[in-house]
């Protein structure tokens, strides 16, 4: 997607009567990255998942769009990255099997065994592709996570956590993963490691939490 | 057409899924076996009215349908899937996607329910075929339409279990007392006409159940 855009206006959660943050407001571009910072408690996943467009916002609006044109919701499942803790893939398929079928789902199938392929070498799992996920240790799933975020190749990425489970090659698999969607779209990441943060050029802290 | 292909590739999944674990399938198989045995004991030394068994078969599958059918969505939610399928594919192509596949398990489900009564119960004996086809199907359509935007809302819930009886089971009485109903005019052999009135209210039934779920299924599925 050409020209991809992100604004993001007035934005505000709340679950039942406890307002998790509220009047948030930026725009991100192609080549931006935005650290989402903030106490344990705060919404910084919260935030991650809004603009990942998995959770709804209770005030204000999120808006994607390229070349000037809003994308249509269907459109977004194509635009959107996203590593979280809170994912998980199915333990009852290989890795290939799970990029397969969810790229399928997304109806997404344009050179897919090549692009599986190619994710899996990128992300070191291509020994074990055809090993059950339920066998995988943590930080095998956190990759096999990244494997599913970048098939797509989306414009934009979002990353929350994005070094839990990973041994130090994995922390580096990731470093290499954020200055290459740094050059070519957006990067978002959720983080307390103040490591993380310096990875990306914006700032956002999320003031309420615990 | 995308739409379309994403829902078939939600049946796929799920079907590949449960081949690999035969999770409800068994226990479901395990269910029915165990319910239409213990009917037959019961029944025995009795001769079963058509209507009689006509219930019991409606029985069996409403009970197949409470403890199964809420697996679509509660299995995600205990994998930790559903943001995995959030972020991959829109209401409208998983909701249809989980219906379609209860829908093919239900059907499998009354179908072996079915051949169990016809081959166990000499009094289970069906005169009009077609009236008993286009009600069990109707009836376990029904059933696999209410059953699915029921799993959807409790999947998020605590008390799954319990609050998917309740809130199931109000909404199962109309299909069950028309598929009771036109399950036995097919078992006195009545003629086709007699049995409209009821698939009447099992189509008009599916028709709606399935419409307003599908729209109401966007502030379901999206936290």
């Amino acid at each position: 997607m050409k020209h991809f855009e992100l604004i993001v206006q007035d934005l505000g959660k709340h679950f039942n009567r406890r307002s998790i943050f509220r009047g948030l407001t930026f725009s991100l571009a192609l080549g931006d990255s935005l650290a989402i910072t903030g106490k344990n408690g705060s919404g910084k996943s919260t935030l991650s998942r809004i603009l990942a467009g998995v959770l709804s916002p209770s005030s204000g609006f999120v808006q994607y769009s390229s070349e000037g044109s809003a994308i249509q919701e269907e459109r977004m499942k194509d635009a959107v990255g996203f590593v979280s803790p809170y994912l998980n893939l199915y333990d009852e398929f290989t890795a290939t099997e799970n990029l397969f079928l969810l790229s399928m789902i997304r109806t997404n199938q344009n050179s897919l065994e090549t692009r599986v392929d190619d994710v899996l070498r990128r992300v070191g799992l291509w020994e074990r592709r055809n090993d059950q996920v339920g066998i995988y240790s943590s930080g095998m799933k956190q990759r096999l996570k990244y494997a599913f975020a970048l098939l797509h190749t989306p414009p934009m990425l979002i990353l929350d956590e994005p070094t839990s489970n990973l041994d130090n090659d994995g922390v580096k698999l990731v470093k290499d993963i954020v200055r290459a969607q740094k050059k070519i779209g957006i990067l978002v990441i959720a983080t307390n490691d103040s490591r993380e943060v310096r990875w990306c050029e914006k700032k956002i802290v999320l003031n309420v939490g615990l | 057409m995308s739409s379309w292909a994403g829902t078939f590739a939600v049946v796929s999944k799920d079907v590949r899924s449960e081949w690999r674990t035969r999770y409800a399938v068994n226990s479901l198989l395990m269910f029915v076996v165990t319910a239409v045995s213990i009917i037959l004991f019961a029944l025995r030394s009795a001769d079963p009215a058509s209507d009689l068994l006509a219930g019991m078969l409606w029985v069996v599958i409403f009970f197949t349908a409470m403890s199964g059918m809420s697996r679509v969505f509660v299995s995600e939610e205990e994998r930790g899937t559903t943001l995995t399928l959030q972020l991959v594919a829109t209401p409208t192509v998983v909701y249809f996607g989980k219906l379609l596949f209860n829908s093919v398990l239900i059907l499998f489900l009354s179908l072996i329910i079915s051949l169990m009564f016809q081959l166990l119960f000499q009094e289970f004996s069906i005169k009009s075929y077609a009236v008993y086809v286009i009600s069990l199907m109707l009836g376990s359509l029904g059933f696999s339409a209410a059953s699915t935007i029921i799993a959807a809302i409790i999947a998020k819930t605590r008390s799954r279990g319990t609050l998917y009886a309740v809130l199931l089971f109000p909404l199962l009485i109309i299909p069950l007392m028309a598929g009771m109903s036109s399950t036995i005019k097919a078992l006195e052999g009545s003629p086709f006409g007699e049995a409209l009135p009821d698939f009447q209210v099992l189509a008009a039934y599916l028709m709606v159940m399935v419409a307003g779920s599908s729209l109401l299924f966007d502030y379901v599925w999206k936290e």
